[in-house]
């Protein structure tokens, strides 16, 4: 609980310190007179929420970002895991991969331009292009580092190919892939909203570059903001979702303990000796 | 693959397991020569070793992880061709998978048979509670004792149905006392299943207590096999027999 106090005081905070610098028109070095305060922004949002445009922009950059994304996360564990798996599609695949993947995703708006008959399109792509690598990448990783022993002993059941896939493989390269999931989603996001800056319409990058042009700052606090909001959610959804999903790794009981539990293993402390104290402690932890 | 004359050809002998002429180690640098080795239906065969002998290569053969580099493998008269349900590895380390709970891990090999849910639930549970873990059956493996961990391996191994078992210093790693548990639930377990199986270990008192017999293994070769006194006895001591088995082999391990 005291976690939550701490979090939403550091938030309260920076916007406090922003809302006294701009309304105060601090201008040393830095040039604060120029910026909306926090009740200018606060005020353009309440505008954009009851206007139509404003759900427009959010559904139109959602839908790409998560087309993309979906499409990345499904085409980048299928080519890591083939590319980790056989060595032949590593031949035939690595080079490629490795020329394209320093190029930013940004950069291929040309490409985008070139190759797809709308806008939407080419938004997605460069998208998915985005987070197709991080993805890639850390399943390559996470397949190459599964223990041996694991499909030797499905294979020693009389396991095939296909029941390696799904039983060893992918459930044991998950940690790997949602470290990748995590990345590709954030980097996702830089493109969707610089993609949209170059060549869309609607949606909220479009949306920020727009009131950028007509002078409207406020209006481009509020796409940040935005931006930031969503940003922060789609990123939490995907860790929650790989939390679920890897609940068996097993976690150490001493990192997280922070402030709060150790006032509670005191309190646990006081009452005489439980009766049964270490039954819930893994037994590699007890030693 | 296999070159040999028709005369050592594994169709020819009652072996459940046989090695023949055979040559055992990964391409480039095979670990044991000539070795000839057949293992009888339902008996324990143990094969003792200073460690990096090859003890776990002849295992690796005998599971088809691993092909012979020359001469030949088979199981019940028919050369190996790979893995199979028929010869079930238990291995030293934790083979669990750490993902699925102690009965999904023994649901397994049941699954992989084709087995409907409820009947693999069922054999699950039971092949569980018959070492001892009837009460850990829904627990992650990282959960329970790394003795718990191989009385589940066994089970998994065992639910399989194989006709062989192949152990690689299953209890290697665990403490003199619970070891010593292991292996009367092992003999307990194996009662009644039939399977034949092939146990390596570096330790004498183990090796002499399970095995029927006893394969000896040193400088690149199979060296002996040897047949141990029985019923099975951890006190009887005093038996020459027993004496001069127990001296030869640990002469074998060099100590």
């Amino acid at each position: 609980m005291t976690r939550y106090v701490l979090r939403a005081a550091s938030l309260a905070v920076a916007l406090g310190i922003w809302q006294l610098l701009t309304s105060l028109n601090i201008d040393l070095w830095l040039r604060f007179s120029q910026f909306p305060t926090v009740a200018d922004v606060a005020r353009a949002f309440a505008d954009r929420l009851s206007g139509p445009d404003y759900w427009t922009d959010l559904t139109d950059s959602l839908t790409r970002i998560l087309t993309g994304f979906l499409l990345a996360a499904v085409l980048g564990v299928a080519t890591g895991v083939l590319v980790a798996r056989s060595r032949l599609a590593e031949d035939l695949l690595g080079p490629v991969l490795e020329v394209v993947r320093p190029i930013p995703a940004i950069a291929l708006v040309p490409v985008a331009i070139l190759l797809f008959p709308s806008n939407e399109q080419g938004i997605v792509f460069i998208t998915f292009t985005a987070a197709f690598f991080p993805v890639l990448v850390s399943t390559r990783h996470a397949v190459r580092a599964l223990t041996p022993v694991w499909e030797e002993a499905v294979l020693t059941m009389g396991g095939g190919r296909w029941r390696i896939l799904g039983s060893v493989v992918l459930p044991g390269a998950l940690p790997g892939i949602f470290g990748g999931l995590s990345v590709g989603i954030g980097v996702s996001w830089i493109c969707v909203i610089s993609a949209e800056m170059i060549s869309g319409q609607y949606g909220v990058g479009y949306r920020t570059w727009q009131d950028y042009t007509v002078v409207n700052y406020a209006g481009v606090f509020v796409g940040m903001v935005t931006i930031g909001v969503l940003g922060w959610l789609t990123s939490t959804a995907v860790e929650v979702l790989g939390r679920r999903l890897t609940r068996w790794l097993p976690r150490t009981s001493y990192v997280p303990a922070g402030r709060t539990p150790r006032r509670v293993s005191r309190a646990a402390a006081a009452v005489p000796a439980s009766p049964t104290p270490q039954e819930d402690v893994p037994h590699d932890q007890l030693v | 693959m296999t070159s040999s004359s028709d005369a050592r050809s594994p169709s020819r002998t009652g072996a459940a397991l046989a090695l023949h002429g055979a040559t055992l180690g990964r391409p480039g640098a095979p670990v044991l020569d000539g070795v000839d080795l057949e293992v009888a239906p339902g008996e324990i065969l143990t094969v003792v070793g200073p460690s990096g002998c090859g003890k776990s290569t002849l295992l690796r053969t005998l599971s088809g992880l691993l092909s012979p580099l020359a001469g030949e493998a088979g199981q019940d008269g028919r050369p190996l061709t790979g893995p199979a349900a028929d010869r079930a590895l238990i291995f030293q380390e934790d083979a669990l998978l750490p993902w699925r709970t102690l009965r999904a891990n023994v649901e397994l090999p049941l699954a992989i048979k084709g087995l409907p849910r409820a009947e693999r639930r069922r054999q699950a549970e039971a092949w569980l509670e018959r070492v001892g873990l009837a009460e850990q059956s829904r627990h992650l493996p990282h959960r329970v004792s790394g003795g718990q961990r191989q009385r589940a391996q066994l089970a998994r191994a065992l639910a399989g149905a194989p006709r062989a078992v192949l152990m690689d210093e299953p209890f290697g790693a665990l403490d003199a006392q619970t070891r010593a548990g292991m292996q009367d639930l092992l003999v307990e377990v194996l009662h009644g299943t039939g399977a034949t199986v092939v146990f390596v270990t570096h330790d004498v008192d183990e090796a002499l207590f399970l095995g029927d017999r006893v394969a000896l293994i040193g400088s690149g070769h199979l060296t002996a096999v040897r047949d141990v006194p029985r019923p099975r006895d951890r006190t009887a001591h005093d038996d020459p027999a027993r004496v001069a088995l127990r001296r030869e082999v640990l002469t074998s391990l060099g100590t």
